[in-house]
């Protein structure tokens, strides 16, 4: 890999989006983007695994036997979930029940894995361990976007506050409840992607 | 004399158009604007183009007279439309001796509200439903226009259908932006973001309606929307049922079945009478528009769904005994058999794609609709799944063909 530390880092936010390009880890993206505030701990939670799995997984790369490498990869990254789950629990347990299951579901996350197979089984742990940072930021960066768009017009707030005074609450503005449902997630995503591949031709598939 | 003036006036018109194509054809000023042109163009007078090489097909059925002529089936539901909510609020105004409120009140006052005259009550139906139906076809029709000239695509009949079915499924009272950003998705998620006319897998009116469906249930569910009176509540027989007695569902059901059948019950607007959809099916059928295999499957699949439930005894749900006709006439049934499950583009294909697909819409109206009360309109979602299968019918039908081709020709 001839790139350099700094462009492993941007590539994968808008370049080489693992949401929008490669279309990994759809499944959290429409689950936790309800709210602001949940999205953000997983990004987090997500951005934190994926580096420090690539970067033990790069480590030991020499002596992992071929045969069981998915295996091992899986135990590192259940780990490091296991982890991040119990700090959760044990400092933030009003967020740690609002995510539920879905931190668990890290370890299923295709991206952490897709980043330990594709590219910390072949790179030093430097680097793989920038490409793991910067493949979470590409998936927070869509997860933000899409949980700001939720959140502000399903339920007229950001991080909780409100900006648009609902009906409910003596306002104008009428929520939309089919961006509280998480299929509008569907959505939201594939209008990202439609946005970034017009702006970037190069990441439309050929005909 | 008039007559003469008007020939003037059409040749004058004519020669202009004919003056400005160049500036709108390749190469011209405004050549980014050819779409528009063309719309406006082959609106007023009949297509200039003619076909330069073979196969030379003389037919007079384009996508224009299709469009036209299920246009004209939908008159009768419009129609009907138009008296029922206009009669469903006349009615209950009268009861109370009230007037409606607003600019509908000033309009109102002036001709009368009385539920006995058929003119107070289209003109009331009118006040609420033209709005409805402006702003789907501005809205839409802004969306369309600034695809097809961003792609080049010319304009198409298309949308003037998918506007008129769009406010027949709504309910009177819903609030016009709702319908703008309604009309809005549909046209660019259900439509344009496939390819645009021709190439969407889902009805787009349906997915308009789908959508308010689920981002404003208040507006589009409950009792308090569908009679077109201010916090009046009035429970279409599907809201109504799931409360009534299970050992006799109908016995305390304000509507009769002949109600339900003429469609003087309340419901989304266009869809309460079963009468004027079959005026539109006989119409269809008879020009070969709609497919007769859809129309026949569906109703097929719910009959039989029906009487299946009929048969297992459920004494907590009441819906599990309503008798297989009534079900036919309530909701969205006919409206939904003969417009939206039939839409050429969006069903099935092939001949036995089409029983498949027709089976399968009739028994999931049914089935939702009786085995979870919490969507008592179950129309819209059973078709828009049909939508979702109808291409995988299609596509085992034509492996199947191939196959059975290949074993009998080697």
């Amino acid at each position: 890999m001839a790139e350099s530390n700094k462009e492993l880092l941007v590539r994968s936010v808008f370049k080489r989006n693992p949401i929008a390009l490669l279309v990994l880890g759809i499944c959290s993206a429409l689950a936790v983007t309800g709210q602001m505030s949940t999205a953000l701990v997983m990004s987090i939670c997500v951005t934190l695994v994926t580096a420090f799995s690539s970067l033990t997984i790069s480590i030991v790369r020499y002596q992992i036997p071929n045969t069981v490498r998915i295996g091992l990869q899986i135990l590192v990254i259940a780990t490091l979930v296991i982890l991040v789950d119990q700090i959760l629990q044990a400092f933030y347990y009003e967020l740690s029940k609002q995510l539920s299951i879905f931190v668990g579901l890290i370890i299923t996350n295709c991206i952490v894995m897709g980043r330990a197979e594709g590219f910390a089984m072949s790179n030093p742990p430097i680097p793989s361990f920038i490409d793991g940072i910067g493949n979470g930021l590409g998936y927070s960066f869509i997860l933000m976007s899409v949980a700001l768009v939720r959140e502000l017009f399903g339920s007229g707030s950001i991080f909780g506050y409100e900006i648009l005074a609902t009906v409910n609450n003596g306002g104008w503005y009428v929520p939309n409840g089919m961006l509280v449902l998480p299929a509008s997630g569907f959505f939201l995503i594939a209008l990202l992607i439609w946005l970034i591949r017009t702006y970037d031709p190069e990441q439309q598939e050929s005909q | 004399m008039i007559l003469g003036k008007l020939h003037i006036m059409l040749k004058t018109l004519n020669k202009l158009f004919l003056d400005l194509k160049p500036q709108f054809e390749k190469g011209g000023k405004y050549q980014t604007l050819y779409p528009l042109y063309e719309a406006f163009d082959s609106f007023l007078f009949s297509t200039t183009k003619s076909t330069s090489s073979a196969p030379h097909v003389r037919d007079a059925v384009d996508l224009k007279r299709i469009m036209i002529t299920v246009i004209i089936a939908l008159i009768p539901c419009t129609l009907m439309a138009l008296w029922n909510t206009g009669y469903q609020a006349n009615q209950v105004l009268t009861e109370v001796g009230m007037m409606p409120e607003g600019w509908r009140g000033a309009i109102m006052q002036m001709i009368g509200v009385n539920p006995g005259s058929i003119i107070s009550n289209m003109a009331h139906g009118a006040l609420y439903f033209v709005p409805i139906y402006l702003v789907t076809v501005i809205a839409g029709s802004i969306w369309e226009a600034l695809f097809n000239l961003i792609r080049g695509h010319e304009f198409s009949e298309a949308y003037l259908v998918t506007s008129l079915l769009l406010p027949l499924t709504l309910p009177p009272t819903i609030p016009l932006w709702q319908v703008a950003v309604g009309a809005s998705f549909g046209v660019i998620f259900a439509k344009e973001v496939f390819g645009g006319v021709g190439k969407n897998f889902m009805n787009p009116a349906l997915a308009s309606r789908a959508f308010i469906y689920f981002a404003y249930p208040a507006q589009m569910t409950g009792d308090k929307v569908w009679t077109a009176v201010d916090g009046v509540s009035s429970a279409t027989p599907l809201t109504a049922l799931p409360q009534a007695d299970p050992a006799n569902p109908l016995a305390n059901l304000d509507y009769s079945w002949f109600q339900a059948f003429i469609g003087t019950i309340p419901g989304s607007m266009g869809e309460t009478s079963t009468l004027a959809c079959l005026l539109g099916a006989a119409l269809l059928l008879v020009t070969g528009i709609a497919s007769w295999r859809i129309m026949l499957s569906m109703l097929i699949g719910a009959v039989i769904t029906a009487i299946c439930f009929n048969l297992v005894p459920e004494p907590a749900n009441p819906l599990y005994a309503l008798p297989v006709h009534y079900h036919l006439v309530f909701g969205g049934f006919a409206f939904g058999l003969v417009f939206m499950a039939t839409d050429p583009v969006s069903a099935a294909q092939t001949q036995t794609g089409q029983w498949l697909y027709g089976i399968l819409i009739g028994f999931l109206v049914i089935f939702i609709r009786v085995a979870n009360p919490a969507y008592p309109e179950s129309v819209m979602l059973a078709i828009l799944l049909g939508n979702v299968f109808a291409p995988l019918f299609d596509y085992f039908v034509v492996r199947a063909n191939i196959r059975r081709r290949i074993v009998r020709n080697g």
